[in-house]
């Protein structure tokens, strides 16, 4: 204490609270632009029970373990609960949303190229919380005549 | 304060003392017990996870309780006890007083956490260490929910009396020639950790109370099925559990404190920073609860709050990197046993630290959040960091407790082995979550990269395994047959660098 200057440790703290600065900006900028929905979003209403997926699409189809989209549209997921906390998760597409009873939870993403994806629940919810996976199908569009 | 290993007292002298180093004896058997038994239940967890399908576990459930019970112990039973035990030894030597300031108090609060340990481990539940509603409400199976409950509230009432211990101890029964800005900052650790405690744990115990009353049916705080809201349950939970992880990690920093001077030869190059950043700790650990919780709904506002309050605790951990690296620079480093588990705890703290930054970055988070990445994220604090500091930490108090003094080999095996088992489990921990695979799996789809991580990490948990063993024979061998150690000096580093431990307090 005293016996020598402190300023390398305040240097040192000055170049770590910068970087901080600097992550912070980038990820609220990026976060930003992530959360930010296209107008013209299709709606899926994503619904999680132990120990499966179910979803609802706009036009009243429903589909059980599997997801059907189309590559080139953008699909807003409306994602709830029916008993305990899962979590919606499509790794691929960073799609990760909680699903929660009582609560509607919206995340969107637009699948880019014809493929399968695994759904899978990231949120511990009992028993067979290890095998509640599903599939995302990705079709391509169906040219307009 | 050597123990009077050589001359034997009956055990229920030391069970009935209420003596600081009899109580910390105590507390150091049980936490180290409870590492034996929590480390235990990790192993079977990793080695069930060496291969897609079914182990050695038969089902899924019993592989929930394990993880459970596993979290639970070494959380509450093994770190914070341990944790407890160094302040009982060092705090009253410390600040120059006779005991603890509540001596009685002091022996309840140690013996509140065995039956908490039974109530954990018969009742074996299976909602993961958060227990988070409604699945703890409507879901969790039976009484072992309950008992874990009324466990975890002991425990809580117990770090409360063991805080206001230390609190009294530290303010109200110093020498009056001493100032605060020299007591060590081993005590100041406990001095800041004690003050988070009292004002976080509340909060849980709280939340506890009212989830027992959910599941008895009689109230829904938190069961929407009620009109109850789970959410308030995860506020609640890591208002006092996230700065609980400071709670654990400030205590660990105060060890290294002790150990890397005295094996650099050299004063610390800042106590005052040391000090600074202890409290600048305390503070900003209570702004960064919700980060836990991005991804459950919450506003773009709500989230870049919690971003901004996470990040500032960098600074302030950086603070601590920097004063022990400038405690080394220049110094005559000594790579004995306890500097090699501080040193190696610094590093996995400091990649623990560069991991949490990108959780706090809002977009990153999403690719994170409950994979396994989290996994390896945390594990690298509780067990890279903290209980590195902690098993260095008993390694250096080990001749003054028993008198004798350890296998100095057998003690770098040690360490080499964990800290090569903690790179090849926590990292790869961190690539599976990028990879996508959930926490707390039982059992995980065949896909190669997933099979090749775990089998990396499974090995690393087998190495760590191995070096336990191999800690235990060292210590049950060298405490009753180990040579005699010199306790004024017992590590040969010259000169008077043992400036606590020169002090006795005689059993009064």
């Amino acid at each position: 204490m005293g016996h020598h200057s402190n300023w390398p440790e305040w240097v040192y703290v000055g170049v770590v609270t910068a970087l901080m600065v600097w992550v912070g900006a980038e990820a609220w900028n990026a976060e930003r632009l992530v959360e930010h929905i296209p107008a013209d979003a299709e709606i899926i209403k994503v619904t999680g029970q132990q120990w499966f997926w179910s979803f609802e699409h706009e036009d009243g189809t429903k589909e059980i373990g599997e997801l059907h989209v189309k590559v080139g549209k953008a699909y807003k997921l409306e994602v709830t609960s029916k008993d305990v906390n899962h979590s919606f998760n499509i790794h691929d597409y960073v799609v990760l949303m909680d699903a929660i009873p009582g609560r509607v939870n919206t995340v969107w993403f637009a699948p880019t190229e014809a493929g399968e994806h695994d759904i899978q629940c990231r949120e511990y919810c009992g028993l067979i919380h290890y095998n509640m996976r599903g599939k995302l199908i990705v079709e391509e569009a169906e040219p307009s005549s | 304060m050597v123990l009077e290993l050589q001359k034997p007292r009956p055990i229920w002298q030391i069970m009935f003392s209420t003596h600081h180093t009899d109580i910390g004896l105590l507390y150091l058997i049980t936490s180290i017990a409870f590492l034996f038994l929590g480390g235990a239940l990790a192993l079977g967890i990793r080695a069930e996870l060496f291969l897609p399908g079914s182990q050695i576990i038969a089902d899924s459930m019993t592989f929930n309780r394990m993880f459970t019970v596993h979290g639970t112990t070494l959380i509450f039973l093994f770190i914070l006890p341990f944790a407890s035990a160094v302040g009982n030894y060092l705090v009253p030597i410390m600040v120059r007083y006779k005991d603890m300031a509540y001596p009685k108090l002091n022996a309840i609060a140690f013996w509140m956490i065995p039956p908490a340990g039974a109530l954990i481990w018969l009742g074996f539940a299976d909602f993961t260490w958060y227990a988070t509603p409604p699945y703890s409400i409507i879901s969790a199976p039976g009484p072992a929910a309950d008992m874990w409950i009324f466990g975890l509230k002991i425990l809580g009432i117990s770090s409360i009396l063991g805080a206001i211990n230390f609190i009294v101890t530290i303010l109200k029964c110093k020498h009056p020639d001493m100032s605060m800005g020299q007591i060590p900052l081993l005590a100041w650790s406990f001095l800041t950790s004690s003050l988070i405690i009292l004002v976080a744990i509340p909060t849980f115990a709280a939340a506890l109370l009212m989830l027992l009353t959910d599941r008895l049916g009689i109230s829904g705080f938190f069961n929407p099925a009620m009109g109850g809201d789970p959410i308030a349950y995860q506020h609640l939970f890591w208002f006092t559990f996230h700065p609980e992880v400071y709670v654990m990690v400030i205590p660990a920093i105060g060890m290294m404190y002790e150990i890397i001077p005295r094996f650099s030869r050299k004063p610390i190059f800042s106590h005052s920073s040391g000090i600074f950043a202890f409290v600048l700790l305390s503070m900003v650990s209570f702004s960064s609860w919700a980060h836990h919780m991005y991804a459950t709904g919450m506003s773009f506002t709500e989230k870049t709050v919690f971003m901004i309050g996470t990040l500032a605790a960098v600074p302030a951990s950086a603070m601590h990197v920097f004063n022990f690296i400038a405690t080394m620079w220049n110094g005559r480093i000594k790579f004995a046993t306890p500097m090699m588990w501080a040193v190696g705890g610094i590093a996995l703290f400091f990649s623990a630290g560069a991991g949490g930054v990108v959780n706090a970055a809002m977009p990153l988070d999403f690719q994170t959040h409950d994979s396994y990445w989290v996994v390896g994220h945390f594990h690298l604090f509780v067990m890279g960091t903290i209980a590195f500091g902690s098993i260095g930490f008993f390694y250096y108090i080990f001749p003054y407790v028993t008198g004798r003094m350890y296998n100095e080999k057998m003690g770098q095996v040690h360490f080499v082995l964990s800290f090569v088992g903690a790179v090849l489990v926590f990292f790869t921990q961190h690539v599976l979550g990028l990879y996508g695979m959930p926490r707390r799996i039982y059992d995980y789809p065949p896909i190669p990269e997933w099979i090749t991580m775990n089998q990396i990490a499974s090995v690393g948990a087998m190495i760590i395994g191995v070096s336990m063993v191999i800690f235990l024979i060292n210590m049950i061998y060298s405490s009753g047959k180990g040579k005699l150690a010199d306790t004024d000096d017992p590590f040969n580093l010259g000169g008077k660098y043992y400036y606590p431990f020169e002090a006795k307090n005689p059993h009064h």
